[in-house]
């Protein structure tokens, strides 16, 4: 479970919010609402430990993130703005590392099959820069289907750039994550055909 | 643990492979400015001689300072650097494998090219085994420390500069030792003093740097 207590979050000299709380409770599927500039990226990162918070605190399973960082990364899957993409290597390559990088064993095969399944069968080979964006998203996505085992998915706009048929699978990939006992947290601006309604949380009403 | 490591350095030595004009551009640089010694304090050998070492070094060092920038910039940009602070792996760790990697494609060759450099001053023969070994130990330590100042101003206008103000005093200990190592078998004393220095240097780098510059990564993508 993810408690978050008087969270506040300074960005330059400007306080952003104060005193925001939350708590997502497994099964949970959190949509972080706001007007652009609210600070719905900066909550996104604070609650992964990528930025740190001006006051209050953060609770992955009842303790702090800071103290328990790398259990808690090893259970967290987040996917930024940047799709974390390198433009010299191919699909396959970024998304190995990817897993390789965050600490999952990977297998190739297993890669491919997540390739496949969110629709670059064709672009497996292709270098990353020649990919549209749509596609250079998808890619960052396929790592959801190797990440069932972390319960935590921390998504920024995960939905942006995608086409309907590909925003219809991705929301029935995030309700069954749900449904199986994770727990997501998004920001989008689009309303997406999701199994259960989200739970909502407007930052604009935590602002200075 | 190890599979983090082993994933970034592979991944690191693909893109440098990809990118190879970057790896020729750093030696090309290295080749012309120690070119540029013979034409600036005139072709006399004496001279050429008495100054190659110095030359060398500084050359080298230069060398590692003009690619020191792209050690995190593409990683910062494009999202990999958060997806590996995200990592359940010690920050510590990859950012080793990352040195080693930038190490291995920028150092390693400017290492390789200085003994035909070495020729072209007329550096005598016997300084030059020792030549390659003082770079061999001095420019790891240039990277390393070089990576801590790469971290810190990742992300700022006008970085490239900064970094330079940053490291370069850092690295004149370096200078000193590599260069005084290859000057001292030359005139008869040994290097043995100076190569131990740096080695104990290079240890020291090795312990501290990779965990001074995790810290400096959160940092500037806080």
């Amino acid at each position: 479970m993810l408690e978050v207590h008087r969270l506040a979050c300074l960005k330059g000299d400007r306080l952003l919010f104060r005193d925001l709380a939350f708590r997502l409770h497994a099964g949970g599927l959190l949509r972080v609402a706001g007007p652009n500039g609210v600070g719905k990226t900066s909550l996104l990162r604070l609650a992964t430990g990528l930025a740190m918070a001006e006051a209050g605190e953060i609770l992955w399973r009842g303790e702090s993130i800071r103290r328990v960082r790398e259990a808690f990364h090893g259970e967290l899957l987040y996917l930024g703005h940047a799709a974390a993409l390198n433009d010299l290597l191919s699909p396959l390559e970024n998304l190995r590392f990817a897993c390789a990088a965050a600490g999952d064993a990977t297998d190739e095969e297993a890669c491919i099959e997540a390739l496949v399944r969110i629709g670059l069968a064709d672009q497996l080979d292709l270098p990353a820069r020649v990919l549209s964006q749509g596609q250079r998203r998808r890619v960052g996505l396929a790592r959801l289907f190797l990440s069932a085992h972390r319960p935590l998915w921390v998504l920024d706009e995960p939905f942006t750039a995608l086409d309907v048929h590909a925003v219809a699978d991705l929301a029935a990939t995030l309700s069954a994550h749900c449904a199986a006992g994770g727990m997501v947290m998004l920001t989008t601006h689009q309303d997406a055909p999701f199994a259960r309604a989200p739970e909502v949380l407007d930052v604009g009403v935590f602002a200075c | 643990m190890l599979s983090t490591f082993l994933a970034v350095l592979r991944r690191d030595l693909l893109l440098a492979w990809r990118g190879r004009a970057d790896v020729l551009v750093t030696l090309a640089f290295f080749t012309i400015v120690v070119c540029l010694f013979p034409f600036g304090v005139g072709a006399e050998p004496n001279q050429l001689r008495a100054i190659a070492p110095g030359v060398l070094w500084v050359a080298a060092l230069l060398a590692c300072l003009l690619s020191l920038h792209r050690l995190f910039a593409q990683d910062y940009v494009d999202g990999t650097l958060e997806q590996l602070l995200l990592s359940s792996e010690p920050a510590a760790l990859w950012v080793m494998a990352k040195v080693l990697a930038f190490w291995l494609s920028t150092g390693l060759p400017v290492v390789a090219v200085a003994p035909a450099m070495g020729l072209l001053l007329d550096l005598e023969q016997g300084g030059l085994p020792v030549l390659i070994l003082s770079l061999l130990l001095g420019t790891p330590i240039l990277a390393l420390l070089g990576a801590v100042g790469a971290a810190l101003t990742l992300g700022l206008r006008g970085g490239g500069m900064l970094l330079a103000l940053l490291v370069l005093p850092l690295f004149v200990p370096v200078l000193i030792f590599g260069a005084g190592a290859v000057e001292a078998e030359l005139s008869g004393t040994g290097a043995a003093a100076h190569l131990l220095l740096l080695g104990g240097g290079l240890a020291g780098a090795l312990a501290l740097a990779p965990v001074a510059c995790a810290a400096a990564l959160r940092i500037s993508t806080d």
